[in-house]
């Protein structure tokens, strides 16, 4: 690769240049880069064009003017795009090693210059390319374009003698030991992030072998939950490493958080003090939070039920916001149809036993929920003459619904997908359960009808123009009975597909795909309508309101975006979490949406104002599961680590933990009443647990919300309702139709 | 747990003379070392990143195996163009080669030559992707049915039959528990929910649906049926049929009542059939039958060292059983011989104790010997081996002394062959070479001289080809062909006897031997059922000729002796004589033949031929009936 790099070139010093700066060689520019805070407006052009017109260079002039503009204003994705686009190497503008040199060779510059100059000519191949004109704007400009890594990394900068941090942290680690039980699960909390930190530290400063000691003596006392975090960490031994990694710029952006009681921190802030430890003290100052509360200490398994992600537990204020988690009023149908209905029955026999039931039901639905949005707090679209059919329907499937509990546990009717070759990476059903939808890793969509009635396209433009618009059965006639067949497929994806969701209406499909795009597809023509580009890393996630037009979609770049079907631009944009959105969901009111990440929180959005309403941690792995509970007071989580944690949303607390599971939770869903929660894993089970008796009588007073004191009862075994092997089928899907038949799906993999 | 961890973490860098060879593969020279070191740490932590970012796509695609395309889609994330060119699916076989100093694993790629790929016929197009829907759970209880795995998978079989503590632990309890609630939502039964104060094992309740109900039947009649391709088809179905733990202490029972019904019958088929089923439930890699070896094991020693097992010991070969049953004796020692139960040594206990005794006799002293000696070349060289020269002092004074018996002498010559077959090949192989005949006849006495012949005749086989003693599992192997017809005959001298070993009264009716006046409508046929085995090698083809009694003209019917190991169910139907009046039924003969092992050298005297019957000796219709009816399903334990 040939050098691209100047040094610093004006147009009035091109000809200076010329003669030899074409010959630039790396080396060169990294002994420069080294002294000079390259990063100048006048770092140049490719080799090549150093000898060229100063019309080029002239050109290279203004292009790097607006980098540094750009840079100024902190525009760094544009600043990137700008110069790949321009084709400008990455060093070119970077400081390299600016920050940690700085303080040997900030002070003077001209000095240090012609040091630089002096390197370079002992290279041989690069004049001195800087004057002094040209180095005074340079200082400047290094100075204020730090960019964000280094700012964040320069924290780092403060210098402590390597060979004490081993000495400092097994001080603590004996304090700790020795303090009093009470006290010592709750210090031993800043363990991790003290490691965490002092290890980043070694690393930053280049000692690192230090470094690697440090982390081989104190890496296996970490908890165990911390693994995946500590093999990322093992494997970054370079300051270079440092930059770039997200999972460390994470670290260091978010302060990591614990909560610990007034009485331990004091003990801890006494014996810091006393021994003038401020090599810690600044540890836990700059980069951890204290969230301290009055009370008892907490337990360790207390304390261990909440930790384990990636950036402590949640703020106290965090899970403070009101949530209303109520259900919204079911929109009053008046049903001309159910007349008939009921003029059926009474022909069979039954004198009006519907009525009184029915009333019964409205009347419920009229009294305002205290803790239900207002009906309008989101604008909802409104009820079409279909959707109103279809709630009727759903009234009739309704009253046929099995109780279901822990003696009528419900059938279980399990949809193998064959010769998917591994490929199947996401299914759903729709709510009345007559669709399925199978995305796959191949980038297409498949739809099948699991009911009788086939799958058709509506007829052409031309077609539909024959026909014969009066006629009462016009939406029998405007389907194309040619192209009926059981199953469709929908291409359009260029990546595996990863997320898929149908519209409450079935009219509509959503999928999203490594590609980077949200899909909408029409399941009258079976084609694409909309592509939603917004994300642009792969969208693990996506699913559609319960009340149809909004839907969520989540994915690499951390965010989670909230869109309406007709807009091409997100209406809201989630951001919060420190790695991957994993599952995104919606409340059943809508007003709502949890999101699971690989930083191992939910985190609860509002969806009228953007806002991040709740943190729940706890769980040791990605999350790749969540359910609300239909009453909408409950959210259910699965993750890697397999187990389901149950989370009260009103308290903000997490009220249950469901183990048993060996592997991977892909599928959480609740009985539609509520009483049975179902979970389908990677290790090929179905599991029915009893949600009724996991949220009978919590401890959900304030005191426990206020300090995290939870107490959770260790009766997985008790709750656990049934399990059923599959074969070799991973379960990736589960759904419970209106009359709580619980369907499951998953690929044969033999 | 620390340390282990510690282990894994523990950086690993790629070597720095991948690096060399890599820098060289693309034109760079004498890279410097430092700069190796530089480049290979570097390069470690990249593929470290990426391998994470994989595993991300790996979980999302839903799978537990990392593939290329992951690796190819985490590449895409850091805007790196992926690697083409690996699309497999499958395992990526790395070679390794070494030379120079240097070790490289490489992945091979082969020059493919485009018109072999055009030439070739077009691979089959893989399946499309469908959807099949099944009954995973129906409120609540787990159908057995083939989509769903066994109920109960053969480790928890085992572990409930060999540590029962085990299974009444917390770990197991809750899985009990559950059955027991859903058990109870179905069969209302009230025991499951007691079991908070007294923690008993639960009873594992076999009820069987009426579909298993009807299963067991048709299995059960098929196996000893008349019809050798249903008995096929069932035994077939019992060694691969996962679901079949609920079923099987039926089977046991049914097997172990059979044998000792027909034991005492002496029907030898029926025991032939019933041991095949032993075999197939043996076979079955879902089931753990150690619950049940104490029906089982009864039953096959039974058919082991039984004094008699058939009608005519001088003519049927009640042989060929006892070495089958002595083969599966062996299995189960094997499979399921541990040291609480100490199957092996009991079972060597019992074949030792009446082998030794003086007044055994010659059958139940064969079978003792098959058992043992299907045990194992050590149990041979132990056991058998210090008495060969007692035994072979007991058959001399049978061949040579005066004429007791036939069967006697048939029986010792029987148990010499046997002596000679499986202690040939032991003694080849503890004995050094030279083989004297003088040698062997101090050594062994009686059997000396032939004992020596078999050694040599072993030593050259063995040199020939490396003995491969390749028995067909499912076959019984005879050491000679034999024909055995049993007939309802219609002679008086058979006497009133009932043919019949089987409770039903209309088959006694139908079997009853009848006055032989061919004017009289008499709705039975007769039947014949013919055992018959043909050598593998024997060339020749074998003619049956069975006379009937009431024509006098003899059906012949040729059985072609193939060289397979599986001989062809041969059914002979035969049409009315020419004396016959027409008002007879058409009598059927049927043919069983016996499947016999390849092996020639097992039948020195597979010339024997098939013995043509006068029915007048025969009587005994064996187990006909059950093929006249089917429902009638005698020997069911219920």
């Amino acid at each position: 690769m040939a050098a691209v790099q100047g040094g610093l070139v004006d147009a009035d010093e091109d000809k200076d240049i010329k003669t030899e700066a074409s010959n630039d060689s790396w080396g060169n520019n990294n002994a420069n880069d080294g002294r000079l805070l390259s990063p100048s407006p006048g770092s140049s052009a490719s080799a090549g064009s150093n000898k060229s017109a100063a019309g080029a260079s002239e050109e290279q002039q203004t292009l790097l003017a607006v980098l540094q503009f750009l840079r100024k204003n902190k525009l760094t994705e544009s600043v990137e795009i700008l110069r790949r686009e321009a084709g400008l190497p990455e060093d070119s503008l970077e400081p390299k090693g600016a920050e940690s040199s700085g303080a040997g060779s900030g002070g003077a510059s001209g000095g240090v210059d012609l040091e630089g100059g002096d390197a370079s000519s002992l290279l041989s191949r690069v004049t001195a390319s800087s004057t002094a004109g040209a180095q005074a704007p340079t200082k400047v400009a290094a100075g204020e374009d730090q960019p964000d890594v280094n700012v964040v990394l320069s924290a780092y900068s403060q210098q402590g003698d390597p060979a004490l941090y081993e000495v400092y942290y097994s001080g603590l680690k004996r304090f700790i030991e020795s303090v009093l039980d009470c006290h010592r699960a709750e210090l031993s909390q800043v363990f991790y992030p003290l490691f965490v930190h002092m290890y980043l530290e070694l690393v930053y400063n280049n000692h690192e072998s230090e470094a690697k000691a440090f982390f081989e003596k104190f890496s296996g006392d970490q908890e165990c939950y911390y693994e995946d975090d500590l093999r990322v960490l093992s494997s970054l031994t370079k300051k270079e490493h440092m930059r770039g990694n997200e999972t460390l710029l994470d670290f260091r952006t978010s302060k990591f958080v614990l909560r610990i009681s007034r009485d331990s921190y004091q003990l801890l802030k006494r014996h810091l003090q006393e021994r003038q430890n401020n090599q810690i003290w600044n540890i836990i100052q700059e980069h951890l939070y204290i969230d301290i509360f009055d009370g008892m200490p907490r337990s360790k398994s207390q304390i261990d039920a909440m930790s384990g992600s990636l950036a402590g537990e949640a703020k106290r204020e965090a899970n403070k916001a009101k949530v209303y988690y109520g259900l919204l009023k079911e929109p009053e149908i008046e049903l001309p149809l159910d007349d008939e209905d009921e003029e059926a029955e009474n022909e069979e026999g039954k004198p009006k036993k519907k009525k009184p039931k029915k009333d019964s039901l409205g009347s419920k639905s009229k009294k305002q929920d205290p803790n239900a949005p207002s009906q309008n707090r989101i604008p909802l679209p409104e009820l079409k003459d279909s959707d109103k059919l279809d709630k009727i329907m759903y009234m009739k499937e309704a009253t046929k619904r099995i109780r279901l509990g822990p003696d009528n546990l419900p059938s279980i009717c399990f949809y193998s997908f064959l010769n998917a070759y591994q490929g199947l990476t996401a299914v759903d059903f729709t709510d009345d359960s007559s669709l399925i939808a199978g995305g796959f890793a191949d980038s297409t969509v498949r739809v099948w009808s699991v009911t009788p009635k086939k799958l058709r396209k509506v007829k052409s433009a031309a077609d539909l123009n024959l026909i014969d618009k009066e006629s009462d059965d016009v939406l029998e006639r405007i389907m194309d009975e040619k192209t009926a067949s059981e199953s469709k497929i929908l291409c359009g994806h260029s990546g595996p597909v990863y997320g898929i969701s149908f519209s409450p209406d079935r009219n509509y499909l959503l999928s999203s795909s490594e590609d980077g795009t949200v899909r909408l597809w029409s399941l009258q023509t079976f084609t694409c309508l909309v592509g939603y580009k917004g994300h642009n890393y792969p969208v693990w996630d996506t699913q559609f309101s319960p009340h149809g037009y909004y839907f969520v979609s989540g994915g690499h770049d951390r965010v989670a975006r909230l869109w309406a079907t007709d807009h091409y631009q997100p209406l809201r944009m989630f951001s919060g979490h420190l790695a991957d959105v994993t599952c995104t969901r919606f409340h059943p009111n809508s007003n709502y949406v949890a999101t699971g990440s690989s930083d191992r929180t939910i985190r609860l959005w509002d969806v009228l104002n953007g806002n991040c309403v709740r943190i729940f941690t706890g769980h040791k792995g990605p999350i790749h599961a969540l359910a609300f509970s239909p009453n909408g007071k409950f959210l259910a989580s699965g993750a890697t680590d397999g187990r389901v944690l149950l989370w009260d949303i009103g308290h903000g607390l997490m009220v249950g933990e469901l183990k048993g599971h060996t592997d991977t939770i892909y599928s959480l869903r609740f009985s539609r009443d509520g009483e049975i929660l179902a979970s389908g894993s990677m290790d090929n089970t179905v599991r029915l647990w009893d949600a009724t008796k996991a949220f009978d009588d919590l401890e959900t007073d304030d005191f426990t919300a206020a300090t995290g004191h939870i107490h959770l009862q260790d009766n997985s075994q008790e709750l656990l309702l049934g399990t059923y092997m599959t074969k070799s089928t991973p379960v990736i899907h589960l759904h419970f139709t209106r009359r709580n038949l619980l369907l499951a799906a998953g690929a044969y993999n033999p | 747990m620390a340390e282990e961890r510690r282990q894994k973490q523990c950086s690993v860098i790629l070597p720095t003379e991948s690096m060399k060879a890599m820098a060289e593969s693309v034109g760079v020279g004498q890279l410097q070392e430092e700069s190796c070191v530089a480049i290979s740490e570097e390069v470690s932590y990249r593929i470290k990143e990426i391998a994470q970012d994989a595993l991300k796509f790996m979980h999302h695609g839903k799978r537990r195996k990392l593939t290329t395309s992951d690796i190819d889609n985490a590449l895409k994330l850091k805007n790196v163009e992926p690697l083409y060119g690996f699309q497999s699916q499958e395992f990526i076989p790395f070679r390794f080669a070494s030379g120079g100093g240097r070790e490289l694993h490489f992945y091979e790629e082969r020059e493919v030559d485009l018109s072999d790929i055009i030439n070739t016929p077009l691979p089959r197009v893989p399946l499309d992707v469908s959807l099949k829907a099944h009954w995973l759970s129906i409120e609540g209880v787990q159908p057995a049915i083939p989509e769903n795995p066994p109920p109960a998978p053969k480790e928890q079989q085992k572990a409930e039959s060999t540590e029962p503590l085990k299974v009444a632990k917390p770990g197991q309890e809750e899985e009990a528990a559950i059955q027991g609630k859903s058990q109870g939502a179905t069969a209302a039964d009230g025991k499951g929910k007691e079991k908070g104060l007294i923690r008993l094992k639960p009873r594992s309740t076999h009820e069987l649906s009426v579909e298993q109900q009807l299963y067991y039947k048709e299995i059960t009649e098929a196996c000893v049926g008349s019809c050798e391709a249903k008995r096929a088809e069932a035994l077939q179905s019992i060694a691969t049929d996962p679901g079949l733990y609920q079923m099987l202490p039926r089977f046991s029972t049914f097997i172990s009542e059979g044998v000792r019904v027909n034991v005492v019958q002496n029907n030898l088929a029926l025991l032939i059939y019933l041991m095949r089923m032993v075999k197939a439930l043996m076979d079955n890699p879902t089931l753990y039958l150690e619950k049940y070896l104490h029906e089982l094991i009864p039953a096959v020693v039974t058919c082991i060292v039984s004094k008699q097992l058939c009608l005519r010991p001088d003519v049927d070969n009640h042989w060929a059983l006892r070495d089958f049953a002595a083969r599966l004796m062996a299995q189960s020692c094997k499979t399921f011989s541990t040291t609480t139960n100490n199957i092996q040594s009991r079972i060597t206990k019992t074949f030792t104790k009446s082998w030794l005794d003086d007044k055994t006799q010659w059958t139940t002293r064969y079978g003792c010997i098959a058992g043992l000696a299907e045990l194992g070349p050590d149990v041979i060289k132990t056991l058998i081996l210090p008495r060969l020269t007692v035994e072979g002092a007991r058959i001399k004074a049978v061949m040579e002394g005066p004429v007791v018996s036939n069967i006697d002498k048939i029986g010792a010559d029987h148990v010499q062959s046997l002596l000679l077959k499986h202690c040939a090949s032991v003694i080849a192989k503890i004995r050094p070479q030279p083989d004297n005949v003088e040698q062997y006849r101090t050594d062994y006495g009686y059997l000396g001289p032939m004992l020596c012949s078999h050694v040599m005749k072993a030593r050259t086989q063995a040199a020939l080809q490396a003995q491969q003693v390749n028995r067909t599992t499912l076959t019984i192997t005879q050491p000679r062909p034999t024909l055995s017809v049993s007939q309802s005959g219609l002679s008086g001298s058979t006497g009133p006897r009932t043919p019949s070993i089987i409770k039903v009264p209309s088959s006694l009716t139908l079997m009853s031997p009848r006055p032989g006046t061919p004017s009289q409508p008499s709705p039975p046929a007769t039947k014949y059922i013919v055992m018959a085995t043909s050598a593998g090698t024997a060339t020749t083809q074998q003619v049956i000729t069975l006379s009937s009694s009431q024509s006098a003209s003899p059906v012949t019917s040729t059985v072609p002796s193939a060289t397979s190991t599986l001989q062809p169910l041969v059914k002979l139907e035969s049409g009315s004589g020419p004396g016959l009046t027409g008002s007879r039924p058409l009598q059927k003969y049927i043919v069983v033949s016996l499947p016999s092992s390849a092996s020639s050298s097992l039948e020195p005297k597979s010339s024997v031929i098939p013995t043509s019957i006068s029915s007048t000796s025969l009587e005994a219709g064996m187990k006909m009936e059950r093929s006249e009816s089917p429902g009638a399903s005698t020997q069911s334990p219920h």
